[in-house]
């Protein structure tokens, strides 16, 4: 039999809230009409619809018409890149980080392929941003600035008020991927002048398959998506009415337990993170520990790889990610790491635990209990132990 | 999440002879952290000059731990000139198979037991780097090294050479040379093809047999399917070739010239002079 499930993967995806699945179900059943439809069958959807961009918009605080519902974090990424770097014309630069999820990287590379000038900003040890660097790039000629808000791998928070104020001062655009950020941290985007934001469902407990981009009122944005009048004509197609109010609800939630988010995730994490630290030698955490998601924990174990750590922990049902090559698919570990300077030895032996409101002291004793021996396991095959330390 | 055999699994959870041994007749370590794995192996021989004790140190994921493994069991209790017959392709075997990106966790293995048979010879600890012509620098592999797993594992693309050696997997900038190697390897497989049939009269019927297949495959199906045609090799009695069309063919009104003029000259001059081919039925 295998052993219950102890989950510390919610920055790859979350599990879909009991009250999101209870109130999508109508409109796979009941409620199933075209929310653009004149007739009254279709035109109650168009309701929900509505009443879920107004649920989204309060969560980030910001005005329904700015929400375009979007297929997931990654079209969000695209279509505000897409869209800006496109009305913007080649003469603009495109200015990002190295440790940008390949959303934003992907497309910002494309537009270097096609003649635009592309800088991608260094972090520092911690994975903080060189604003200095930043403050460089933005001078000289219009500019398009697509930063992440938290990073997925280390969840480092990038000070996105100093950025806006760099980036509006220099009369550039900006936008910001917030995929691993939205729900987990407060955002007021009525303070913070951010021009667009992408964030993802499945990150907050909504079900894969939904996402929206914020677009500020007045951003004049290339639609990327053509060939339909919805959402203002700024992205064709039919709504995805059950995941769309599925995302509001979540939204709703995320706004209900962010406190929880804050003190009780967080205090779960500080928990496991310092449990390993102690439990296991030679063990480090990576990035900015004092600007950091509640939820995230980036930890590098020396001497061993990632993936043989994953699967041992599969054994006792935790799952975890790791920026190692093998982990990855790639032969390459994690750029983010790298970019941040830590050693291959650390990056290899990195893994990622991120936690939800929906883990509880039990999963992280079974984590404490079972970690130290893989670690001591993996550790006996390794001919990076140095010899002292071998028993 | 990778779809890993039960057998590697096993010597994942299981490994078998993890160690080093003190005071060795031979020592190999290849890979290192930058790679993300490496492997250290160990072995100490027999007043018979076989494989005694064979220990291995591993940092790797899942499949490089249950490759090291499956390679001390392999080459326990064998001599060294058996040992250095064992490919990748024995390990990955030996465990049932290895996801494809996975391969070169079998590479590995068989580059620890060369360098520590290497290191026994001479006592010198190979340092491959210097005396080849590196082509990856990423990952430090070589050009024979790249010819190697191209020919024992008859590769046909870069991605496959980057999932058996990592060579390209990094920078990219070594793909085109890889690829200038792909396309030798071909060559001489074609060239090897194309000599095979000057020697037809040393075929065995089996071979015959095999290398109709192969013209019929090769040289002669594909234009027939260009008119929605088949053929169908049925039986081969001496020199008397027996087929069958399908599709098209079946009943075309030139189906006879097709088989003497097309197939059987075909056949005469890529096996044997002496082809007969004959319909199925006609006969």
């Amino acid at each position: 039999m295998s052993p219950p499930l102890v989950y510390f993967d919610n920055n790859a995806t979350t599990c879909v809230a009991p009250e999101v699945r209870d109130a999508m179900m109508p409109f796979f059943q009941e409620l199933w009409g075209n929310p653009s439809s004149m007739h009254f069958f279709g035109g109650q959807v168009a309701r929900h619809v509505e009443a879920a961009r107004e649920k989204l918009a309060a969560l980030i605080h910001a005005d329904p018409a700015e929400i375009i519902f979007t297929s997931c974090g990654s079209e969000s990424d695209n279509m505000a890149i897409y869209g800006a770097a496109e009305t913007l014309g080649p003469s603009a630069k495109i200015i990002t980080s190295r440790v940008e999820h390949p959303a934003v990287l992907g497309p910002c590379r494309h537009f270097r392929e096609h003649g635009y000038k592309v800088i991608e900003l260094p972090v520092d040890g911690v994975g903080q941003l060189d604003l200095a660097a930043l403050r460089e790039a933005v001078y000289g000629g219009p500019c398009l600035v697509s930063v992440m808000w938290a990073n997925n791998e280390t969840g480092v928070i990038f000070p996105m008020e100093e950025i806006a104020r760099i980036v509006k001062s220099a009369g550039g655009i900006l936008h910001t991927d917030a995929v691993q950020t939205v729900g987990k941290v407060p955002i007021d985007v009525r303070k913070l002048p951010v021009d667009m934001l992408a964030l993802s469902g499945h990150k907050l407990h909504a079900p894969k398959g939904i996402g929206a981009l914020y677009v500020r009122r007045g951003t004049r944005l290339k639609t990327y998506l053509i060939g339909g009048h919805q959402e203002h004509g700024r992205r064709g197609g039919t709504e995805n009415v059950p995941y769309i109010v599925g995302l509001g609800v979540a939204a709703e939630l995320a706004g209900a337990h962010m406190d929880e988010e804050n003190t009780r995730v967080a205090k779960l994490r500080d928990r496991l993170e310092q449990g390993l630290l102690h439990g296991c030698p030679d063990t480090r955490v990576n990035g900015d520990i004092r600007n950091r998601l509640p939820n995230t924990s980036n930890m590098s174990f020396e001497f061993i790889e990632g993936e043989s750590i994953l699967e041992d922990l599969s054994d006792f049902g935790i799952c975890a990610s790791s920026g190692s090559a093998c982990a990855s698919g790639s032969l390459e570990p994690s750029h983010v790491l790298r970019a941040m300077g830590v050693p291959f030895t650390a990056v290899h032996g990195s893994i990622r635990f991120s936690l939800s409101r929906y883990n509880t002291d039990a999963d992280v004793d079974c984590l404490l209990e079972h970690m130290p021996q893989v670690v001591a396991r993996l550790r006996a095959m390794s001919p990076f132990v140095p010899m002292a330390r071998t028993p | 999440m990778w779809d890993y055999t039960e057998k590697v699994l096993d010597h994942f959870r299981h490994p078998r002879n993890v160690g080093r041994i003190e005071h060795p007749d031979g020592t190999g370590t290849v890979g290192s952290l930058a790679c993300g794995d490496s492997l250290t192996l160990t072995f100490k021989l027999d007043a018979d000059g076989r494989i005694a004790d064979v220990k291995f140190q591993t940092f790797g994921c899942a499949s490089a731990i249950a490759s090291s493994s499956a390679l001390t069991e392999l080459i326990k209790g064998k001599t060294l000139a058996e040992a250095e017959k064992i490919s990748n392709k024995h390990i990955a075997d030996y465990l049932g198979g290895l996801p494809e990106q996975k391969m070169h966790c079998s590479v590995m293995g068989r580059e620890a037991l060369e360098v520590a048979i290497h290191n026994y010879r001479t006592g010198e600890t190979m340092v491959k780097e210097l005396e080849e012509n590196i082509v990856c620098t990423c990952f430090g592999v070589s050009e024979n090294e790249i010819l190697r797993v191209i020919r024992e594992n008859g590769l046909s693309s870069v991605d496959q050479v980057t999932n058996f050696c990592k060579a390209g997997g990094g920078c990219g900038g070594c793909r085109d040379k890889i690829e200038a190697l792909v396309a030798q390897v071909k060559s001489e497989r074609a060239a090897l093809k194309t000599t095979a049939p000057e020697a037809p009269r040393k075929l065995t019927h089996i071979q015959k047999i095999r290398l109709i297949e192969e013209i019929i495959d090769r040289e002669i199906r594909p234009a027939l399917q260009k008119d929605q045609g088949d053929v169908e090799l049925v039986d081969v009695e001496g020199d008397r070739v027996v087929i069958a069309f399908r599709g098209m063919c079946a009943g075309c009104q030139v189906s006879e010239f097709t088989r003497r003029d097309f197939i059987q000259a075909k056949l005469r001059e890529c096996v044997a002079p002496e082809v007969v081919v004959v319909e199925e039925g006609k006969a």
